[in-house]
């Protein structure tokens, strides 16, 4: 405990040994049915009818076309959250006004709607009977059942993640740097990119990794707005499903596969920034408290780690 | 039009207490902010209950009692309250062994309890349905004592689990490492047993962590699809969700019918949501 004051495990504030060890076979024999065993049969269902079968499902047309239409709607979601929570967390933490709760509760809505409402509401404002329907047809523009209505949905089911990891971070860090930035006469962009930007950066990631790992995985809002065209409107979940439902079990696990590992990928991601962020946090706190300490004694050297540290806060 | 209105009353309700020193972009951004909240969710959202303003009471009141829909209902939050329970419990277990007790590889198992957040839920569908259906690797031993598992109300259970399994221990996580052990070393100088020093000083300080993991995994549940679909089996009055009942009606442009459903179902969740955060309010004002 770093409070100064050291915990020492006795018999008396801790389990017995026996009942630490039940209890973690218990907790991680829960987290390897539930976790590792279906990560598991992803795998090798897959390869079950071998490595040319699985590669031939995943270079088949179809199957490409799913991944690309993936890329792109994601490619499209992700930034305009980035944007959009980027925006929101400036507006939300830097400034005191009335309604502040409930505009944080109306951007987390999205959390708490079902998908499959978050593509029914898309089809009620899009859709043939819906109200810019009519408009549409008579303008020829597609929305639902193309490119337009998928991202949407998507950008729908996603809208909160940058803005939730940025809020809560930037109310606590408080607008002193940025203050102190303009009055040395810094523009409001310029304080931003180099005051604002270097303190959110990982929170920043997390929330783009997390974002892009729904964006890409989602199925249930853009299902409903999708439209199933195979080759043009399918994303790859919903292309999982249609091979599923043919009975292609190995093509769907060969494609589902991918998104096991896009799955994995996001969370090493995440720990790797997890862990530079506190690498970064250990090292500022390390250089403020020599700082600190060389004020009092105006003559003690600054280590070089702490120099690195503070060299790695700035950066 | 109908954009601008309502971005205009909303700035008028977060009409801005002037800063001590000004920060740029107030203007900027909260317009971006509200332009975005209002296109993307709070516009389409409004579509929902417009919609059913189409239909006459006795129309939509006929949709959604209909025995079918009412069974669905029952299924969906019935099954949603009891993955939500069993991840309660399992959940702070996880949380309490994660943070307390030592074992090789901690930081890896760490970050596998994300995997329901990253793993698309179509994938995790149709992986629980090859493990658990009669000639899987945990269906067929189950089969075999005479418990089916997918394609049941319990295929959809076990799903639901999945899905909200990571929500009580990363709510539960953060508190129990942030909280002071001299507490639990003062209970037990005072003459407690190490359970009533549990039960008394440390699971009343994580309870509301444990409620809001609850309330989130909950909430998840209820709306789920892609996870459920695959696993459920579907039969109508036995294992038929209400979110596939909404996308079944839309198939049969049934859109009226899709929206009426919609909207019982969102007002269902919030009602429950806020018995669970009265609930939790009244037992801490009775605590005290």
């Amino acid at each position: 405990m770093a409070r100064g004051h050291t915990f020492v495990a006795t018999r008396a504030n801790t389990e017995p040994r026996w009942m630490r060890i039940v209890l973690t076979v218990i907790a991680l024999g829960f987290l390897a049915a539930f976790l590792v065993v279906p990560l598991a049969a992803v795998l090798v269902e897959a390869l079950r009818k071998g490595w040319a079968t699985y590669l031939a499902a995943l270079v088949e047309p179809d199957a490409l076309a799913a991944i690309k239409l993936t890329l792109l709607v994601a490619g499209i979601a992700v930034p305009f959250n980035l944007v959009f929570g980027t925006a929101a967390a400036w507006a939300i933490a830097k400034f005191e006004f009335r309604g502040k709760q409930l505009l944080i509760t109306l951007i987390d809505l999205p959390f708490s709607v079902s998908p499959v409402v978050a593509g029914l509401v898309y089809v009620l404002v899009f859709g043939q009977q819906g109200w810019l329907g009519p408009w549409l047809r008579d303008h020829d523009i597609k929305i639902l059942f193309a490119v337009p209505g998928l991202v949407l949905a998507t950008v729908f089911v996603t809208f909160p993640f940058v803005a939730r990891e940025l809020i809560s971070l930037m109310q606590a860090q408080g607008n002193d740097e940025e203050e102190a930035a303009l009055t040395l006469g810094a523009s409001g962009l310029r304080t931003f990119w180099h005051v604002t930007l270097p303190n959110i950066k990982w929170a920043l990631l997390t929330g783009v990794i997390l974002c892009n790992a729904r964006a890409m995985g989602e199925f249930g809002a853009v299902s409903v707005v999708s439209g199933h065209i195979r080759g043009q409107t399918n994303t790859m979940p919903l292309h999982v499903e249609i091979l599923y439902n043919e009975y292609q079990f190995a093509a769907a696990f060969a494609v589902a596969s991918l998104l096991a590992l896009l799955a994995l990928v996001t969370l090493v991601l995440k720990a790797v920034v997890e862990w530079l962020e506190e690498r970064g946090v250990a090292a500022a706190e390390r250089a403020k408290k020599v700082a600190d300490s060389s004020e009092s004694a105006a003559r003690t050297p600054v280590p070089a780690d702490a120099r690195a540290g503070q060299a790695l806060a700035v950066a | 039009m109908r954009a601008a209105v309502l971005d205009g009353a909303l700035i008028g309700q977060f009409s801005r207490v002037p800063p001590r020193r000004a920060l740029p972009g107030f203007g900027l951004t909260m317009g971006y902010t509200l332009l975005c909240l209002g296109l993307v969710v709070l516009l389409p959202l409004s579509a929902l209950f417009l919609k059913t303003a189409t239909l006459t009471w006795h129309q939509f009141w006929q949709t959604v009692t209909a025995p079918r829909v009412v069974a669905s209902y029952g299924l969906t939050f019935g099954v949603s309250l009891l993955a939500a329970t069993i991840n309660l419990f399992a959940g702070t277990l996880v949380a309490w062994v994660l943070v307390r007790y030592p074992f090789p590889g901690k930081r890896l198992v760490d970050a596998l309890v994300d995997l329901p957040f990253a793993l698309p839920t179509a994938v995790a569908g149709i992986a629980l349905t090859a493990l658990y259906a009669p000639t899987g690797w945990i269906g067929a031993p189950l089969a075999e004592l005479g418990i089916k598992v997918a394609f049941t109300p319990l295929g959809i259970l076990v799903a639901l689990v999945f899905i909200g399994l990571p929500f009580v221990i990363r709510t539960v996580q953060p508190v129990l490492q942030d909280l002071d052990r001299e507490y639990e070393e003062a209970a037990i100088s005072l003459g407690a047993s190490r359970w009533q020093t549990i039960r008394k000083v440390v699971l009343p300080t994580l309870a509301p962590a444990i409620l809001a993991g609850y309330v989130l995994a909950l909430s998840r549940a209820v709306g789920e699809y892609g996870s459920v679909i695959f696993i459920a089996g579907n039969m109508p009055f036995v294992s038929e969700i209400t979110p596939l009942l909404i996308v079944t009606k839309l198939e049969q442009y049934d859109y009226a019918g899709a929206t009426a459903i919609a909207v019982v179902m969102l007002l269902l969740s919030f009602v429950l949501i806020l018995a669970i955060n009265l609930l939790q309010r009244w037992q801490s004002r009775r605590g005290q």
